[in-house]
């Protein structure tokens, strides 16, 4: 049987630190044609500390999906480090003993199961990749079948397009620990379940973390899940980090324009605090040619004749909570430029 | 509850050990067109593999004064060709060579051109670029140009002829294996392999060509019944197989001086050839709707 990789640098050390992570993806162009880019992920620093579920929230096509398949090496940075317990990712962790150690669960349930194969050889591949024997991994699977939920005496033979949607996400989180990984990235996992289905398999998710003492990085669009799962929430805007910070304090107390406007764009069931207006006007510029100096300038409502030239950059406000907004750098030449103090929205939650 | 459901378990769990391609040809038993064109196929394969066991008459021995007899004529229930020799004998004996030039150019084309698509489809980029642009290049030529040319430039032969169809054969193969190749090399499961830590050829192996091959098959087969066409086309030209040989497009060639005679053994070369390429196509649509499992 596998074995967990051993903690390394003690329970203070961030498990995962990301430095200058950033992937511009080549558009168009052809032969003849100018070069352009999509500035997917733009040089992002955060850490996640070692049994936290960070979450990880933003429009669509903000990049955070991108960052996913970065950390997994799906796709390959352009530049930036990926530091796991104290190991640089390349020098000396290599890529295939990283994701050994850190696994991912996809949106989309059934794309991410192999047709042609059965629910137990799909589970057991991974472990037979890293040279488990074949009675061993097939164990491993059912074994892990059962601690997803799913009986293996029924389900094991099956073939994904016999499964619900519910329980094909069920076999994708049991893929993903086959190999015993401390980390898992789930990328909208329970975003295409309903809504019974993704609150079990939210809790499924929960127990799991607790039993085989998981880290994750929860990227979600629906805020209500990544408050309920997550300790401390990113925010990103255009393939950048606006905002992070533990996740009741984030509620309470967002400090950028943008955090609070995703915000107060969540519905309410409460009538008297109905949104009005549209939190947020127009969509999100195009990430080919982004805003010069803060990218949230042309949608923000204190934005400010320096927005548009300096570039913030993501300051502590508080201890854990950092913001990336020229009105919390004192002497950016904002005119709110106070302090570190929190401003006050107007925020429905 | 738990009682009454467990038996109808078993059995589920029991229909499941057949695995994919077991379900795959229980279903096609149960289509009848299949069968019936497998059936069919499945008669011409071994009355040409046991021709020389039959007891027919020999098919290179002609008679002067029996030459171009109507069917059901005493001891040639077919009649006799141009040269009075025995037709049924001679068509028997002829899918020896037909099925063989039908059949080994499209298996050829098949090994070499999933190879060629499978490789461009799952790199990418300019492994894909370079593999597929020279392919495009046997796109300019009509198919049977193509195989007129080779044939031409290789000299007349069975060999030659074999080569020439595997070659015009290998593009459209290559190109459709690229295209399947492509389209599954973007889904999930694949990330999701390269995430487990496994190597191009064990994703290769074990997610790409399951999915793959199928699909490429089907389509090959379909092919099957264009490379008889063909080859009977280049035996008709001279290209491939010689007289007196028996073989289906060159007696289709011999026999167009008799068509005003006798048209209807004229015609008889010609039914063999029909009759093998739309068992193969009736076939290869009957196994295309087996695989698609999911309805």
């Amino acid at each position: 049987m596998l074995e967990s990789t051993k903690d390394m640098g003690g329970p203070r050390q961030s498990l995962l630190s990301i430095k200058g992570l950033r992937k511009h993806f080549p558009v168009g162009g052809g032969l003849f044609g100018k070069k352009q880019v999509v500035r997917a992920v733009d040089d992002i620093d955060f850490e996640v500390a070692k049994g936290e579920t960070l979450g990880i929230v933003g429009e669509s096509g903000c990049g955070k999906s991108t960052t996913a398949r970065l950390l997994m090496h799906l796709i390959a940075p352009d530049a930036g480090t990926i530091v796991y317990d104290g190991e640089p990712v390349g020098p000396s962790l290599s890529l295939r003993e990283l994701r050994r150690r850190m696994q991912m669960v996809f949106q989309d349930s059934y794309a991410s199961l192999n047709p042609r194969l059965t629910i137990e050889d799909s589970i057991a591949f991974g472990p037979r990749v890293h040279g488990e024997p074949n009675q061993d991994a097939r164990a491993l699977a059912r074994d892990l079948l059962n601690r997803v939920g799913l009986k293996p005496e029924t389900f094991a033979n099956r073939y994904p397009h016999e499964l619900s949607g519910g329980q094909r996400q069920r076999v994708n989180i049991a893929r993903a620990l086959a190999l015993r990984p401390r980390i898992v990235l789930l990328d909208e996992a329970v975003s295409a379940l309903d809504k019974s289905v993704e609150a079990q398999v939210l809790n499924l998710l929960i127990d799991l973390k607790r039993d085989f003492g998981l880290t994750y990085v929860f990227i979600s669009h629906d805020l209500n899940v990544v408050r309920y799962i997550s300790d401390r929430v990113l925010v990103m805007y255009l393939g950048e980090v606006v905002e992070i910070g533990p996740v009741d304090e984030m509620w309470a107390n967002p400090r950028h324009p943008y955090t609070a406007a995703l915000l107060a764009s969540m519905p309410t069931l409460d009538p008297d605090a109905r949104t009005q207006e549209a939190p947020l006007a127009g969509d999100p510029p195009n990430p080919i040619d982004p805003p010069a100096g803060c990218r949230f300038h042309t949608r923000c409502p204190f934005a400010e004749e320096i927005c548009a030239s300096t570039r913030p950059r993501l300051s502590t406000v508080d201890t854990a909570h950092a913001v990336s907004c020229l009105m919390y750098e004192p002497g950016s030449g904002h005119s709110r430029a106070t302090g570190t103090r929190a401003l006050q929205f107007e925020v429905v939650s | 509850m738990a009682i009454a459901t467990e038996p109808l378990t078993e059995i589920a769990v029991a229909e499941k050990r057949r695995g994919y391609w077991g379900t795959v040809g229980k279903r096609l038993t149960r289509d009848p067109v299949s069968m019936i064109c497998a059936g069919m196929l499945g008669l011409i394969f071994l009355a040409a593999i046991f021709a020389p066991y039959l007891g027919l008459p020999d098919p290179y021995q002609g008679s002067m004064i029996r030459r171009l007899q109507p069917f059901g004529t005493a001891g040639h229930p077919l009649g006799t060709d141009e040269l009075g020799r025995d037709m049924l004998s001679r068509l028997i004996h002829g899918g020896r060579l037909s099925l063989l030039i039908g059949i080994l150019p499209v298996f050829n084309a098949f090994i070499i051109g999933t190879l060629l698509g499978v490789i461009a489809g799952y790199n990418g980029g300019w492994a894909n670029s370079a593999i597929m642009r020279t392919i495009d290049v046997f796109y300019a030529f009509p198919s049977v140009l193509l195989a007129i040319a080779i044939s031409g430039a290789l000299g007349a032969g069975i060999l030659n002829s074999i080569v020439s169809l595997t070659i015009v054969f290998i593009p459209p193969i290559a190109r459709v294996a690229e295209s399947v190749t492509t389209s599954v090399r973007n889904l999930d499961f694949v990330d999701a392999a390269r995430a487990s830590g496994a190597g191009a050829m064990t994703i290769m192996r074990v997610h790409v060509m399951g999915n793959v091959l199928g699909p490429i098959f089907v389509y090959a087969t379909s092919l099957i019944s264009v490379s008889m066409i063909l080859a009977a086309g280049l035996s008709f030209l001279g290209l491939g197989t010689r007289p007196p040989q028996p073989e289906w497009g060159l007696m289709l060639n011999t026999l167009r001086t008799a068509i005003y005679v006798n048209p209807w053994l004229a015609a008889l070369p010609g039914v063999m050839i029909f009759a093998v390429s739309i068992g193969f196509n009736l076939l290869s649509d009957g196994l295309r709707s087996a695989m698609d499992i999911r309805n």
